[in-house]
């Protein structure tokens, strides 16, 4: 097998067990768990009182601008780790370029900061 | 059969299988769920090529923001989905006409593919012995493909600005903590003891 390979190893083996003791717990609660569902159990339950409404609702729309701009840094992250495994032998080119984007995100996060958009109220 | 074959077969069967559920389920919760199951084993395949890079990119971006942020917008957008379901349904005509010609379209492409001269022998034996994919792509990115590096960093830039000015409201009626001015405040000006004499107001 190819050495790259074998380093996957352990991870292909922990995903079986994973995968193994999920299914078990899930087939051993299907059968061996007593179930006596009625209405009042089965129904939603929030915490304490009757349930308002439908889950479904329609919420903030800062909940999606924060994962935006999750998904954004994200990205940007993606792009730091081959030039963090490749430092030792970047050129300097190589180095500054990161530098200049990690400028721009920077004037981006400033500009968000600056907005409010990480306030959360 | 090698443990190598075995993995492959694992990932492959549960990529197509979570692509049928992606498609098939009723609940848009669950098809997002697949579509997760689809990514992850997507990534074990690109493991599988010698791809390491893109297999990790595939757990960081795609699984962790992508699927959440689809889980955000089917969870949280006020969608009928029963409702929606029927009005597709009438469009069925419609849709199958669609589908066949981005399946010719496809196939067109498919079949008018050609690849460039070496390119094969490139694909064959990708990075040098002793270099990993993901420094190997490290050496290329930063430098040879610096233009595209810094468009990409100002796409950012332009998504994160566009993201603030689409989605950002101040809420007028709520009161924020300042800390700078709570910082700043001086607790002997806070007060002022005055002596009132009896019968006089202030």
């Amino acid at each position: 097998m190819d050495p790259a390979l074998r380093e996957y190893l352990p991870i292909l083996i922990f995903l079986g067990m994973a995968l193994g003791l999920a299914l078990l717990l899930i087939l051993a609660a299907a059968v061996i768990a007593v179930k006596n569902p009625d209405p009042e159990k089965v129904s939603a339950y929030e915490c304490g009182f009757n349930a308002f409404d439908d889950a479904r609702m329609r919420f903030d729309i800062r909940f999606y601008l924060v994962s935006i701009l999750f998904i954004i840094f994200d990205l940007e992250v993606a792009f730091l780790f081959p030039w963090a495994v490749a430092f030792g032998d970047l050129s300097m080119t190589a180095f500054w370029s990161m530098m200049v984007f990690l400028g721009v995100l920077t004037v981006g996060f400033a500009y968000e900061w600056k907005k409010g958009a990480l306030e959360w109220a | 059969m090698t443990i190598f074959a075995l993995a492959f077969w694992l990932f492959a069967v549960s990529a197509v299988l979570a692509g049928l559920g992606v498609v098939l389920a009723r609940n848009p919760v669950h098809s997002v769920l697949w579509l997760i199951l689809a990514f992850i084993s997507s990534a074990g395949l690109f493991v599988l090529m010698g791809a390491e890079f893109v297999a990790m990119l595939m757990m960081i971006v795609y699984v962790g923001a992508v699927a959440v942020l689809f889980l955000f917008v089917v969870m949280m957008l006020d969608v009928d989905f029963a409702e929606l379901k029927e009005e597709f349904a009438g469009h069925k005509a419609l849709g199958g006409i669609i589908a066949l010609v981005m399946l010719g379209q496809l196939g067109f492409g498919f079949a008018a593919w050609q690849s460039a001269e070496g390119a094969d022998a490139l694909r064959a034996a990708p990075i040098a012995e002793g270099v990993t994919n993901t420094g190997a792509l490290g050496m290329l990115l930063y430098d040879k493909y610096l233009y595209l590096f810094e468009a990409s960093g100002l796409v950012l830039l332009v998504a994160m600005i566009g993201a603030i000015l689409l989605t950002l409201r101040h809420r007028k009626d709520v009161k924020r903590q300042n800390v700078l001015e709570q910082m700043y405040r001086d607790p002997a000006k806070a007060m002022e003891l005055r002596d009132v004499k009896p019968g006089q107001g202030l």
